[in-house]
């Protein structure tokens, strides 16, 4: 499994992923937990900015962008 | 018979304050997008004899304190523990924010769930079962569309009944472990596949299509751009007609106040100085500045009511990354053109006090509500030609955008000098919600801002430039020797206002408009009529009473950069105050756009002098 682990930024667009691992330091945690981001979650990449940085996410239910530079220290198993 | 306290809760934009306004009968200005309840809101209400005070607290995503905002909000459950917490919700997001409602009925007891905008999420045919959620989530559950006050009643039922339960006085709030919010994370995906059935799998595929367009490579900027012109070319037009209409009316009224201030025999002197001095310039105001105000106000907050605002940020961010500033910037920016003490109090949405200190500091870069006629008055009578037409239209809208555009880059420069000077550090992570699109509520907007806007305006126009005007006339009217003081005072500046472009005059209406910009503009038109022989003016011979006092095309070129780069107004200057706590960087505010806009004058100026424009 672990060769599917890739940085949530570079999910493709439309693709899903589920939560597996988040490196970072605790208060950065919190705010990913904040916005649903745990272990187990599914997130969907939904689009990318005019410049592909940030990235609109589905998450819980809303859309959320966040910069590839946070985006990245979250881990996620792609399912396709 | 004791007031029972209950407090509003729930994630950002959510409708939180609709539902306030709908309980307390109160106006309250809600908007789109995420935390734009910027500052506390209380209001009562009666309910079946019982009297109840609500409180609208900040919008949060979860009971940890990650900003300031958040610290607001918890404070307040803490310390005020209320008689009922009611926590609203968006139907058409519901997992998301269930997160916050569990955490909040796990810490408090007397919770009720209002799911809010029932009528959006029905068109997207997304069937909430709101008995089953009661009972899965153990506390009671209303349905409500807070925007058509429909179901407010039950709500206030269930209020009352609630309140009736003793509150918990023990109740506290954990500390939040990884395993408690993995918890409340996936009871809430329980839950809301327990209640929640979709009709269409694809429910909000608009919206999805809407996103990809308005953020696309090709078409995010250029629709961006365009919509911004549309906004302007609207104002133009309508303020254009409106203002020779209001100036015709109030002027014409001049001389009937003239011939009955006559007919009462009252003094010539005070005749004059009511008349010349303080009825003229309100009436500038009035005409002049009043119209564009009233027109793009609106349009501005349908923009901002539909949810195309954080769009903008979401295409903008790059830039303000690369400028170590904070993404949501771009969204108290966006509130910049409203209000800029109003953007600065929504800068509070910005966690990091780094990067809302950076929005603080560079907002009044971004032209507000009360400078921007001014812009428009001298992009139409210098740089657009005076008849009006297509291409004349299109050239002053393209001149406006690329002032509003030359702000932004301005913004943005500052920004990364302050991000290596005062304010060094990284930009923080951000998350910025992009809400579901809604259709805005036309005409209550176009109402309530237009009635806002122009009550705040003639009341202010009221209280800034009555006072303003009196000056002027006294100082042009009280002579030492052959010169009045007004001559004196203008002569005095004119040396240092001609190195950036502008006289003394023009100077002079500046700092004078400090307490409010709005009568930059009419206190320069006075000024010039006070030292020259015109009493009589319609708006279309303006530009021949400025070309007669000197104005150039420099001089109108600096004096339009000088508007959009100077010190904050008054208003603005004691928000900066407020919100920093600090003389320090309210001083900093103040100082850093009014040195970029010497610079920037003083280049321009010197530049076109050297070319013999």
């Amino acid at each position: 499994m672990n060769d599917k682990l890739l940085p949530l930024d570079r999910l493709r667009v439309g693709q899903k992923g589920v939560v597996m691992d988040i490196a970072a330091t605790d208060s950065e945690k919190r705010r990913f937990w904040d916005l649903g981001l745990i272990r187990g979650t599914t997130v969907e990449s939904l689009h990318k900015s005019p410049s592909g940085d940030p990235i609109a996410y589905f998450i819980m239910g809303a859309v959320i962008a966040l910069r590839n530079y946070d985006a990245e220290k979250v881990l996620v198993a792609s399912s396709m | 018979m004791t007031v029972k306290n209950i407090a509003l809760i729930g994630n950002p934009n959510v409708g939180k304050s609709t539902v306030f306004n709908g309980l307390t009968g109160l106006s309250q200005h809600t908007g789109n997008w995420p935390g734009k309840t910027v500052s506390l809101a209380f209001g009562t209400f009666v309910h079946r004899g019982q009297a109840f005070s609500l409180i609208d607290l900040p919008g949060i995503y979860s009971l940890m304190a990650n900003s300031p905002e958040e610290a607001v909000a918890i404070d307040y459950l803490r310390q005020k523990k209320p008689d009922v917490v009611v926590i609203v919700a968006d139907a058409t997001c519901l997992e998301r924010n269930l997160n916050l409602a569990i955490q909040i009925a796990q810490a408090y007891c007397n919770v009720i769930l209002c799911v809010n905008l029932l009528d959006e999420a029905k068109k997207k045919g997304i069937q909430i079962d709101l008995d089953t959620l009661s009972r899965l989530m153990d506390i009671p559950v209303v349905g409500v569309v807070a925007r058509s006050k429909k179901n407010l009643d039950r709500l206030k039922d269930q209020i009352l009944c609630t309140s009736r339960n003793p509150a918990d006085p023990d109740s506290v709030l954990a500390d939040f472990t990884e395993e408690i919010i993995t918890d409340s994370v996936n009871r809430a995906s329980t839950i809301y596949r327990a209640c929640v059935r979709l009709e269409r799998k694809d429910y909000n595929a608009p919206d999805r299509t809407l996103d990809r367009i308005v953020t696309s490579k090709s078409l995010g900027y250029p629709i961006m751009l365009l919509l911004l012109s549309l906004i302007f070319w609207i104002t133009l037009q309508g303020a254009n007609h409106i203002s020779e209409y209001l100036h015709m009316i109030l002027f014409g009224l001049q001389d009937h106040l003239f011939v009955l201030l006559t007919s009462w025999n009252a003094p010539v002197m005070l005749i004059d100085m009511l008349l010349f001095g303080v009825y003229q310039t309100v009436a500038w105001v009035v005409s002049v500045m009043l119209p564009p105000m009233a027109i793009f106000f609106p349009l501005f907050t349908l923009l901002e009511d539909s949810g195309y605002l954080p769009r903008v940020a979401f295409n903008m961010d790059r830039c303000f990354r690369r400028a170590c500033a904070h993404g949501k910037q771009a969204l108290t920016m966006c509130m910049g053109f409203g209000c800029n003490a109003c953007a600065i109090m929504s800068c509070r949405i910005i966690d990091s006090q780094r990067e809302r200190l950076m929005a603080i500091l560079t907002n009044n870069f971004v032209p507000c509500n009360g400078r921007f006629p001014t812009l428009i008055a001298l992009i139409s009578m210098f740089f657009a030609g005076l008849s009006a037409g297509p291409l004349q239209d299109v050239i002053a809208v393209g001149l406006l955008v690329a002032v509003i555009l030359f702000g932004v880059i301005i913004t943005l420069i500052v920004s990364k000098i302050l991000s290596m000077t005062i304010l060094k550090g990284l930009p923080s992570s951000f998350a910025l919600e992009l809400p579901p699109y809604r259709r805005p509520q036309f005409v209550k907007v176009i109402i309530r801002s237009l009635l806002d806007r122009t009550i705040f305006v003639l009341g202010r126009a009221v209280v800034v430039a009555t006072p303003a005007g009196l000056i002027i006339w006294v100082l042009a009217n009280t002579y030492t020797g052959e010169t009045s003081l007004l001559n004196i005072f203008t002569n005095a500046l004119d040396p240092f206002a001609g190195l950036i472009g502008l006289d003394g005059v023009i100077l002079m209406a500046f700092i004078l408009g400090f307490p409010a910009n709005e009568i930059v503009i009419p206190i320069i038109i006075m000024t010039y009529m006070a030292t020259g022989s015109i009493t009589e003016l319609d708006t279309l011979q303006l530009r021949t009473l400025l070309v007669e006092n000197g104005w150039t095309t420099t001089t109108a070129l600096c004096t339009l950069l000088f508007c959009l780069l100077h010190f904050p107004c008054g208003t603005t200057c004691l928000t900066i105050r407020k919100e920093t706590a600090s003389w320090k960087w309210t001083a900093a505010a103040f100082i850093i756009p009014t040195v970029s806009g010497l610079i920037v004058c003083f280049i321009v100026a010197q530049t076109l002098y050297l070319l013999g424009v």
